[in-house]
């Protein structure tokens, strides 16, 4: 990132999307949406002093939602470039309230309500498609009840638990329990107000709020308004601690998940969503019990999948060193559905199709191997760009030029071609780099033309 | 003020101090203004300052301003990796006139701030130790050079199949002189053994025809046909190499880079492993040239065994391309003849991505039996008939065949290890040729301008082969684009004077970057290799290996900074 960001020949356009592709191969002229982010690059420093003063709390996209961020932020800590940028929907300022606390608190004067979005021209030889792919939504699937189950969850925010720097710094707390002591904190301060109401009281009337409420229960307090009001702050006080109380007790016994399950193909190799194999997931499955195992060597994981596909170089022997040294079972199923259990424990449902036997088996956490869905937005982007799409929802190629899309001139790699791992994707990349050489050097317009005709 | 100027100051020390607070990074975990005003009081310190970033914009032009204004003649930032921002900072001293050597970074986040969170104090105190070693360090620094040398504007390729062929008709296509050597008598390597190429089914022919007619075409690529490297010297930018035609004198050729594209082959048991030598038990490759052949008709019932030598203990890894392979055969045998009964005994389907997939469903439509048997568990191929474990069914079983295909794996080739050792570059355990980085660097090697791609590296389709051989086209012209070539001046150098010969710093050299001139008695560096790690200077018996930027006395001023205290 830091190469890219630095590099004397890269423009680097964050958060801009292209609107417009017209002209030819070794020809395009490309129209750039630069969206505002009302925030002058130019002068911010990324030193984040704006995102502690500012009072929006939003949810964290970065961190799957298990995190919070603040109205102006940056979308993650390293991410280049570091210009901040306020989110239009929660700021408060650009909402038409009253705030402007960012504004207050730059030093650079960097922060600018007025900006909009701007249109920025380029002329380029040749197109690189590179926008990646969506994860699936698993809530789709009603059998695993992703919505439904705290303690199932997306591998993609597994990996955010698994950070050290992620919202549970690493720590397999488990949603459930980190729900409870979200509530234990909000019952906290909130005691604490009701506990300062009470003292109020209590000063100013020189009584005891227990003895008031003692009155009050009594039915002294009939005629006396503000006395009965007090005993009912009083009661508030209790109910209160009282949840406060047998909340702590619960998390008292709160323990990190150890017992992890994987289920594999979601949304993926399901003809109700997507037909094709994501091919990456087994892996980051084995490599996410791997890496909770050693972060807990108590960790036991199973992972439940029709094929374990470990394709790649040194993939098998990493399997088989998961079962050997990470307590990773690979049990051969397709789950059948996620059922709930005690203690928020969510059971898999699964027929064990080397017994034939169906069996229920209680976890304290499951991770669902999410498939690689074809970007969200590439069906707009294809339309925009000219191309076409082919029957799964990714960009089309074609085997013998497998970076050339349907368009001369345009070239696709990584996900956006079709679901792939990080080697595959890098190659790619490469290679995509060297197709947009030849066009740019002009010397291989008529293959590339050529090779789009063959295609259609 | 010209560099010259500068760096003649060196009895006159002028050490400037930047210290980032790198937002609330480093600055929320231990106190930077204490530590700014401990650097400036350091001997030498002619400046020190606190940023909040100093990698900002407005903190690099800063330290640029400092150095014209305060006539700086080292600068120190203590912030955060050198990893990451050692190249920002010291193009940036370079570009304000002060030699990019006589620039020194402290680490006080990663190794400071970031582990010692809870500690306040003694975070700041170890802040305060690292900026006065880097000080005492700092007076002792040595304007260097970088060192720059020619570029032989030529890539050769080794081996003439998808992907060498990609990658020269790639290099062609971008402009670049290409020596293509293929062992030999005809370009297309394994393809040209199949049949059609899955999964769309293309004629195997066509495609091999197609590479090679792209590579034909290409003027700029010489080709050598029947002709084996044999030996490789030199290094980046500037490489030569012995090619030896079957026939023939052998030819010199000079070359910037090198692609290593040599393939793999498929594995074949010997004879009575899986049943092989009996004439009805074939490999997936014999399979491929009896497809090929119009006059075959498939017999009626087939048997296809996927990992028959593969993800075992002598072949640990999973082929990747068998499935795909095994799979596409199968549906041209239903095609060619519906009534062929066709079963797949395997362990784990790897038909991974979309078009694979789709394969498998189609098989299973087409009535093609998927059974899942466990190697360890009575597998057995005789010559009509293959008994198994059934997982699924949970039985042993026995199906009668009249062709049994054993989907082999492909191997390293025999030469992998003689090509390892000729090129300088490594094998994994499977002889493999072994990456720079599994994730990052896929077509690299460690050593510098040469690279990898296809089934030498590891298994590949011929779609995977195509992309990773183009890919070490654009690899190769990061390099072979540029003017010259420029690499750093922190190398090691030996003092002929008492350099004994012993040939030590030979044997740890991870880059192969030291020769022994016999004439002399003496070991010598090249400084192209040379990567600055440093094992040959930690372990020379003579003290006669230096690094530069790392020498004794540089170190042990550090040392003895810290134990001032």
């Amino acid at each position: 990132m830091l190469d890219v960001g630095r590099h004397p020949n890269i423009e680097l356009l964050a958060y801009s999307e292209v609107e417009n592709l017209e002209g030819e191969a070794g020809d395009f002229t490309a129209t750039i949406r630069k969206k505002a982010r009302y925030v002058d690059e130019d002068k911010c420093t990324g030193c984040g002093e704006c995102t502690q003063k500012c009072p929006t709390t939003v949810e964290d996209a970065f961190n799957e939602g298990l995190a919070t961020r603040k109205a102006i932020y940056s979308w993650f800590a390293q991410g280049i470039p570091s210009t901040h940028t306020i989110d239009p929907d929660h700021c408060r300022q650009l909402q038409g309230k009253k705030c402007g606390v960012c504004q207050k608190t730059c030093k650079a004067e960097a922060i600018n309500f007025e900006q909009t979005d701007q249109f920025l021209e380029r002329k380029v030889g040749a197109v690189i498609v590179a926008t990646g792919y969506t994860v699936f939504d698993p809530s789709r699937i009603p059998e695993y009840r992703y919505r439904d189950l705290p303690n199932v969850v997306t591998a993609m925010e597994f990996e955010r638990m698994l950070s050290a720097s992620g919202p549970t710094a690493g720590h397999l707390e488990r949603p459930s329990d980190r729900a409870v002591k979200n509530e234990i904190g909000d019952l906290e301060k909130q005691l604490n107000k009701a506990r300062k109401t009470l003292d109020k009281y209590e000063k100013d009337r020189g009584m005891d709020s227990a003895e008031v409420h003692g009155r009050f229960t009594r039915g002294e307090l009939a005629e006396e308004e503000e006395l009965t009001k007090w005993a009912q702050k009083y009661e508030d006080y209790q109910a209160i601690n009282s949840r406060l109380e047998s909340l702590k007790a619960r998390a008292e016994e709160f323990e990190d998940a150890r017992k992890l399950a994987f289920i594999q193909c979601v949304g993926s190799r399901d003809l109700r969503f997507y037909p094709f194999c994501s091919g990456y997931c087994c892996m980051h499955s084995i490599k996410e019990a791997i890496i909770a195992h050693e972060h807990e060597p108590s960790t036991q994981s199973t992972i439940f999948g029709m094929d374990i596909r470990a394709v790649g170089k040194g993939f098998e022997e990493y399997k088989l060193r998961g079962q050997s040294n990470a307590n990773i079972t690979c049990r051969r199923a397709r789950v059948a559905e996620i059922d709930s259990g005690k203690r928020d424990n969510p059971v898999v449902v699964y027929e064990d199709t080397l017994q034939q036997k169906v069996k229920r088996e209680e976890f304290d956490l499951v991770v669902l191997a999410t498939a690689c869905a074809p970007h969200n937005g590439i069906r707009e982007l294809s339309g925009t760009l000219g191309l076409e799409l082919d029957q799964y929802g990714f960009l089309k190629t074609q085997a013998s030029h497998p970076l050339d899309s349907t368009k001369a001139g345009v070239f696709v790699c990584g996900c956006t071609n079709s679901p792939m791992d990080i080697p595959e994707s890098v190659a790619q990349a490469s290679s995509a780099a060297a197709r947009t050489v030849q066009i740019l050097t002009g010397l291989d317009k008529a293959d590339s033309r050529q090779a789009v005709e063959e295609a259609s | 003020m010209s560099e010259e100027s500068r760096d003649s100051k060196q009895q006159d020390l002028r050490i400037g101090v930047f210290i980032c607070d790198c937002g609330s990074n480093i600055a929320g975990h231990l106190d930077c203004s204490a530590v700014t005003e401990y650097a400036a009081s350091l001997p030498g310190v002619a400046f020190a300052k606190e940023n909040l970033y100093t990698c900002s914009e407005s903190g690099v032009v800063e330290i640029k301003k400092a150095i014209q204004e305060h006539d700086l003649n080292r600068v120190i930032v203590a912030s955060c990796s050198p990893r990451t921002h050692q190249p920002l900072f010291a193009s940036s001293c370079a570009e304000a006139g002060l030699n990019p050597y006589l620039f020194e970074m402290v680490n006080i986040r990663d190794q400071c701030s970031w582990v010692h969170m809870q500690e306040t104090d003694k975070a700041t105190e170890k802040a305060k130790e690292l900026i006065r070693m880097a000080v005492a360090k700092c007076a002792l620094l040595e304007p260097q050079q970088d060192i720059e040398s020619s570029l032989d504007r030529r890539a050769v390729v080794i081996g003439g199949g998808v992907a060498g062929m990609s990658a020269a008709e790639a290099m062609a296509g971008m402009g670049m002189e290409v020596v293509l050597v293929e062992k030999e008598p005809r370009l297309g390597g394994l393809l040209r053994n199949l049949n059609r190429i899955g999964p769309e089914g293309t004629p195997a022919a066509e495609r091999v025809k197609e590479l090679v007619r792209s590579v034909q075409e290409k003027e700029n690529i010489t080709l050598h046909l029947e002709s084996e490297v044999t030996s490789v010297g030199g290094y980046i930018g500037n490489y030569q190499l012995t090619i030896q035609p079957v026939s023939g004198q052998a030819v010199q050729e000079t070359a910037g880079c090198i692609v290593v594209a040599t393939g793999a082959v498929p594995w074949t048991p010997s004879s009575g492993e899986y049943g092989y030598g009996e004439a009805s038990v074939i490999t997936q490759m014999e399979l491929e040239q009896r497809l090929a052949d119009e006059s075959f008709t498939p017999p009626d019932r087939v048997v296809i065994l996927q990992c028959a030598g593969a993800r075992c203990e002598e072949r640990p890894y999973c082929s990747r391309i068998c499935c795909l392979t095994g799979v596409k055969n199968a549906l041209l045998l239903k095609e060619m003849s519906p009534e062929t009964e066709v079963h797949i005994l395997y362990r784990d389907m790897q038909m991974y991505g979309t078009g694979k997939e789709s394969m498998l469903w189609e098989a299973r439509g087409k009535g093609i039996a998927f059974h899942v048997y466990h190697p360890d568990q009575g597998l057995q191929v005789q010559s009509d008939r293959i008994a198994f474990h059934d997982s699924l069914r949970g039985e042993d079983r026995e199906i009668p065949f009249d062709l049994a295909v054993l989907s082999t794996p492909l191997v390293a080739r025999d030469n992998a290890r003689q090509i390892s050792q000729m090129m300088r570059v490594p094998t994994d355990q499977n002889d493999f040729f072994l990456e720079a980085h599994a994730k990052l660097r896929p077509l690299d090697f460690a050593a510098d301008g040469i690279f990898v791609c296809g089934s030498a590296r590891y298994p590949a389709t011929v779609e995977e082969a195509r992309s990773q051989g183009m890919g070490t086209a654009a690899r190769i012209g990061t390099i072979l684009f540029k003017e010259k070539l420029i690499s750093s001046a922190i190398v090691a150098e030996i003092d002929p004077e008492s350099c004994v010969g012993c040939l030590g710093c030979i044997q740890v050299c991870p880059y192969q970057a030291i020769t022994y001139d016999p004439q002399q008695g003496v070991c010598r560096v090249n400084e192209i290799l040379c990567k600055g790690c440093g094992n040959c200077a930690s372990s020379c018996p003579s003290h006669s290996i230096q690094l530069r930027g790392y020498k004794p006395d540089q170190l042990f001023s550090q040392i003895r900074a810290l134990a001032e205290a």
